[in-house]
C-alpha cells in the first residue's frame, strides 16, 4: 500500500502560478425575431438549432389590481392553472395530454402573483400542434365541474403539505413583513378562498383574464423565425380580447426595525429569512448591486457562505439573491442554521451586511464576482430551455433580447465606488426586515439581545 | 465546456460504522488540495466565470464544472490538484461534519416528507447493510469521522484507476488530451479496489412498514420492487424504462389519469427507476419505486390495489401502437434536452463509462429505447404484478 497523498505533512507550499485564463469569444447575441400580432400578442422567436426541439413560452400577465382583490386573484389563478388542462371546446383531459405527448411535450401551466406561464419543450415537428393545443386551451377552456372540484381539493390538500414545510412558512413570514397587505404577501393561496372557488368562478375569471393583450409568446429551438411567425398568427388568429391593463400596486414601505419570531416548537433548525428593497432589472445600478449581492452571498465563494458555513459551520447553504417582480424587486437573505446558533449566525449575517455597507470591497472580490457574473449569464442563455425561460422573463418585464448584451457591458464597468454605494443604499442592516422561524423556546432570549423580537405567525 | 471527474465509491460502499462517510467525503474534496487552500477550488472555478458541485450516488460519486472555454486547463489542473493530494485536516473535517448535519437538517430532520422514500424503503427493499444503512449517514458516524479514516477512504477509493475524467464542449481535442496527460499523467497510480457485488436475490414474501413523521400533515406512500440488473441485462432493463414512463411520466399516463383524474385517489404519483430517478446511474441491485400522497380518507391500500391493477392491465391487455408512440416520443423528446446542455452531455459520457464500461452509452440510448416492443413492456408489467412487493407507508404525526 502507498503512504496516503493527503498526510497534511505531504502539501506541497510552494508557490505555483495556475494555468492562465485564457480570454474566449463570447457567445453571439441571440438575434431575435420579434412582432405583434394583430390581437396584441407579442411574440419572440429565435433561431436555436442546437438539438431538434423547440422551447415554448406563452406568459399572460394576472396581476391583482387590489389589496382588496389579491386574497381571490390568487387562489383564482391557482385553481386555474392547475385546472386549465381538464378539456376544451374541443378536446377530453385524456385527448388534450395525448395530443401534447404524441409531440414529445409536457405542458405546465404555473401561476404567481404577476402572471400564468404555460411552458413546454416539444419535438422539433410538433411546434404548430403545440401552438394549436395551446391556441385551443386559451380560447376555449371548459373547467368541467366535477374535475375542477377534485382540483380544488387536491389543491386545498397541497396547500396543507406545504404549510408543513419551514420554508415555506418562513417565506411568507417575510412576505408578510415586508409587503403588509399589498398583493405579494399573497405568496400561497388561502385555503378558505379555494375552498369557496367553483367552475363557474373559473370560466369568468379566464374569459376576463386570459387575453391576448399584454401577453408574450417566446419560441426558441430549431425552427425557422418566419415559419414560426405564420404558425403562431394561424393559431392564435381567432383569440381576442379588449386592450386593457390593469396594474398591481406600488409596493408599500415598511418597518424593518426588530425581528419577527414565528414559533415553531420543536424545530431543530432556525430559518433566518431578511428582506428589503432592490432596484429592478431596469436600473442603472442594477449591475452594481447584482455584484454587490454576489460578493455579500450569491454565490459560493462569498461573504456569507465562508463565514456562516465554512468558518462556523452554523448552516449548509446560505444564500443572497434578488427577486425580481412587476411592482418592484427585493433583496432577499435565506439561512436555515441550527437552532443552538440561531442569534450568533444572525449577528455574524449582520455583520456582514454592515462591512459592505461601511467598507469597500476589494478588487479581487469585485472582479471575481464581475467574471462569475458574465460567465454564468452566457452559460444560463446556452440551451434552448435556458434562453427561452430568461427571454420570457425578460419580455414579462418589458425589456428587450438586446438587454442581455448591453446588462454584459453594465456588468463589465461596474467599480469599487458603484458597489460600495449600492451596498450602502439597499445591503445595510437598517433597511432589511428580519424574520426567524424556529423554536421560540430555544432561540428568542437569544435573539432579544441582539433587536427587539415580536412575535408572528 | 464542462469537466467531470467520476470515483467508483458510493454509498453502497460505506463500511459499518461509518454511514454517510462516501457524502462527507465528497464535501471534503471541496477542503483545498496541494496548491490550493481551502476555498480556493471554488474561487478558481467562480472566478473563471464558471459554476462546480459534486454529488453522492449509490455507485459513484461526482465533481463537475461548467465554465467558459478558456477555462478549461485551468479546470483540469483544479481536478489533477485534488485527485493527487485533497488537504485533509481535522479542523476542516470537523467543519464539514457540523455543515453536512445541518444539510441532513434542512432535507430531512426538520422537513416534512424529508428525503422520502429514498432513505426509507430501501430497508423495508433490501437486506444488506450496502443497501439498507442511511446514506446520508447517523450523526454519531460521522462526529466520530477522523483524518486516519478519510485518508484511508481516500487511499482505497479514489485511486486514479478507480476513476473516469470526462471533457465535453468548445475545445481542441489534441490540446486538450496534452493538458490532462500534463496535470492527471503524474498523479501516482494505486491499487484499485474491489468491487463487491450489490446484487440480491428476489423477495419470498410481500414486505411491509410504516413510519411516522412527526412533520407531515398528509399520509404518503411507497412501492418497491426488484427490476432486472442495469449493467449485466440491459435488453431485460430498458422495458422497465418504458413501462416506467407509460405508468407516470405525462398527464396522459396511465396512473396519472387512474390515480388523479379517474378515481381522485391521488393528489401526487410518480414512477421512477433508481432511488433519485435516473435509471442510468446505479448497477444491480436497482428497484423500480412508486409514490404518492394521498388524502387522510384515501386508504393506502386503495392506492397499492390501482397501482397492481393498472400494471395487471398493462400486461394482460398490452400496450396500443398509439400509446408506445406517445411513451417514445416523450422519452426522445426528454433525452435531447438532457443533451442539449453541455454538463448533461459530459455527465451522461463519464456515467457510461463508469457504470457501463462504454462512455458512448448514452448516445446509443434513443435508438435502443426507441426499439423496445409493446411485447416486452407488457412482459415487464406481469412480472412486476407477479413478484413481492416492499411497501412503506407514512403516516403523518403533525399535530399529535
Amino acid at each position: 500500500m502507498t503512504r496516503p497523498a493527503t498526510d497534511p505533512i505531504d502539501r506541497d507550499d510552494q508557490p505555483v502560478t495556475l494555468p492562465p485564463l485564457v480570454a474566449t469569444r463570447s457567445a453571439r447575441a441571440p438575434r431575435a425575431i420579434s412582432s405583434t400580432l394583430p390581437n396584441g400578442l407579442d411574440t419572440l422567436v429565435v433561431r436555436r438549432p442546437t438539438v431538434p426541439m423547440v422551447e415554448v413560452r406563452l406568459r399572460i400577465p394576472l396581476p391583482a389590481a387590489s389589496s382588496r382583490t389579491a386574497a381571490a386573484t390568487t387562489a383564482r389563478g391557482s385553481l386555474m392553472a392547475s385546472s386549465m388542462l381538464f378539456g376544451t371546446a374541443a378536446r377530453s383531459q385524456e385527448q388534450l395530454a395525448n395530443d401534447m405527448a404524441m409531440v414529445g411535450a409536457d405542458l405546465s401551466v404555473s401561476a404567481d402573483t404577476d402572471r400564468l406561464l404555460f411552458s413546454t419543450a416539444v419535438l422539433r415537428t410538433g411546434l404548430s400542434t403545440v401552438l394549436g393545443l395551446l391556441a385551443d386551451i386559451v380560447m376555449s377552456a371548459t373547467y368541467p365541474s366535477p374535475e375542477v372540484v377534485a382540483e380544488r381539493d387536491r389543491l386545498g390538500q397541497r396547500i396543507t403539505m406545504a404549510l408543513s414545510q419551514p420554508t415555506v412558512v418562513a417565506r411568507m413570514a417575510r412576505s408578510r413583513r415586508l409587503f403588509g397587505d399589498h398583493p405579494y404577501a399573497q405568496t400561497m393561496p388561502d385555503p378558505a378562498v379555494v375552498a369557496g372557488l367553483t367552475a363557474a368562478t373559473l370560466r369568468r375569471t379566464h374569459r376576463d383574464r386570459v387575453r391576448p393583450y399584454g401577453a408574450t409568446l417566446v419560441v426558441v429551438g430549431d425552427v425557422q423565425p418566419v415559419t414560426v411567425g405564420k404558425q403562431a398568427t394561424a393559431a392564435f388568429a381567432d383569440w381576442v380580447g379588449p386592450a386593457r391593463s390593469s396594474r398591481t400596486p406600488k409596493l408599500p414601505e415598511f418597518d424593518p426595525i426588530g425581528i419577527t419570531l414565528v414559533d415553531r416548537p420543536g424545530a431543530v433548525q432556525s430559518n433566518i429569512r431578511l428582506g428589503g428593497a432592490a432596484v429592478s432589472r431596469h436600473d442603472p445600478d442594477y449591475a452594481a448591486l447584482k455584484l454587490a449581492n454576489l460578493i455579500f452571498g450569491g454565490y459560493f465563494s462569498s461573504r456569507l457562505t465562508e463565514n456562516l458555513r465554512e468558518r462556523n459551520g452554523f448552516t449548509y447553504s446560505p444564500h443572497s439573491g434578488i427577486d425580481h417582480a412587476a411592482a418592484g424587486s427585493t433583496f432577499l437573505v435565506d439561512a436555515d442554521v441550527a437552532s443552538a446558533v440561531t442569534a450568533r449566525a444572525m449577528h455574524e449575517t449582520w455583520y456582514e451586511l454592515g462591512r459592505m455597507a461601511l467598507a469597500p470591497v476589494t478588487q479581487d472580490e469585485l472582479d471575481l464576482a464581475r467574471r462569475y457574473a458574465m460567465g454564468t449569464l452566457e452559460m444560463s442563455t446556452a440551451t434552448q430551455s435556458g434562453l427561452a425561460s430568461t427571454l420570457s422573463s425578460l419580455v414579462g418585464q418589458g425589456l428587450p433580447a438586446s438587454w442581455l448584451a448591453d446588462h454584459q457591458k453594465a456588468v463589465a464597468s461596474v467599480t469599487i465606488d458603484d458597489v460600495q454605494e449600492v451596498s450602502r443604499r439597499y445591503l445595510s442592516v437598517s433597511s432589511l426586515a428580519s424574520v426567524v422561524v424556529g423554536d421560540a423556546g430555544l432561540v428568542g432570549e437569544s435573539l432579544g439581545a441582539l433587536a427587539t423580537v415580536r412575535s408572528g405567525e | 465546456m464542462a469537466v467531470a471527474v467520476y470515483y467508483d465509491v458510493g454509498m453502497r460502499s460505506e463500511p459499518r460504522g461509518r454511514t454517510g462517510f462516501a457524502h462527507l467525503f465528497e464535501h471534503v474534496m471541496f477542503q483545498g488540495s496541494a496548491h490550493l487552500p481551502k476555498l480556493e477550488h471554488a474561487r478558481q472555478v467562480q472566478g473563471s466565470g464558471g459554476v462546480f458541485n459534486g454529488s453522492t450516488h449509490l455507485d459513484y460519486t461526482n465533481y463537475f464544472e461548467v465554465l467558459p472555454a478558456g477555462a478549461l486547463e485551468r479546470a483540469l489542473f483544479c481536478e489533477a490538484d485534488r485527485m493527487a493530494a485533497p488537504l485533509l485536516t481535522q479542523e476542516t473535517i470537523d467543519n464539514q461534519i457540523d455543515v453536512v448535519k445541518e444539510e441532513i437538517r434542512v432535507n430531512v430532520l426538520n422537513r416534512p416528507y424529508g428525503a422520502f422514500p429514498w432513505l426509507q424503503l430501501p430497508e423495508v427493499l433490501y437486506d444488506t447493510f450496502a443497501n439498507t444503512h442511511n446514506g446520508y449517514g447517523d450523526f454519531v458516524d460521522l462526529e466520530s469521522a477522523t483524518t486516519q479514516d478519510a485518508a484511508a477512504f481516500f487511499d482505497s477509493y479514489y485511486a486514479p484507476g478507480n476513476a473516469v475524467l470526462a471533457v465535453g464542449g468548445d475545445f481542441e481535442v489534441d490540446q486538450a488530451t496534452e493538458w490532462v496527460e500534463r496535470y492527471f499523467g503524474p498523479v501516482a497510480a494505486r491499487t484499485t479496489p474491489d468491487r463487491p457485488p450489490f446484487g440480491e436475490p428476489q423477495l419470498t414474501e410481500d414486505r411491509h412498514a410504516e413510519v411516522v413523521d412527526p412533520l407531515a400533515a398528509t399520509p404518503a406512500l411507497a412501492i418497491g420492487w426488484r427490476v432486472p440488473d442495469p449493467v449485466n441485462d440491459v435488453e431485460e432493463y430498458l422495458p422497465y424504462v418504458v413501462l416506467s414512463e407509460l405508468m407516470s411520466d405525462s398527464d396522459a399516463a396511465r396512473l396519472q389519469q387512474r390515480l388523479i383524474h379517474r378515481d381522485h385517489l391521488a393528489i401526487h404519483q410518480a414512477m421512477y427507476l433508481g432511488l433519485f430517478g435516473d435509471p442510468f446511474d446505479a448497477r444491480d441491485a436497482t428497484s423500480l419505486m412508486f409514490q404518492a400522497h394521498h388524502a387522510t380518507n384515501v386508504s393506502a391500500d386503495q392506492v397499492i390495489t390501482a397501482v397492481d391493477e393498472e400494471l395487471e392491465s398493462v400486461a394482460s391487455a398490452g400496450v396500443g401502437a398509439n400509446e408506445l408512440a406517445r411513451v417514445q416520443a416523450r422519452i426522445a423528446a426528454q433525452l435531447m434536452c438532457q443533451a442539449d446542455a453541455v454538463l448533461g452531455r459530459t455527465q451522461g459520457f463519464a456515467a457510461g463509462e463508469l457504470i457501463h464500461g462504454r462512455a458512448d452509452f448514452s448516445l446509443d440510448l434513443p435508438a435502443r429505447l426507441a426499439g423496445v416492443s409493446a411485447a416486452s413492456v407488457a412482459a415487464a408489467a406481469g412480472s412486476l404484478h407477479a413478484q413481492h412487493t416492499a411497501v412503506l407507508e407514512l403516516r403523518p404525526g403533525a399535530g399529535r
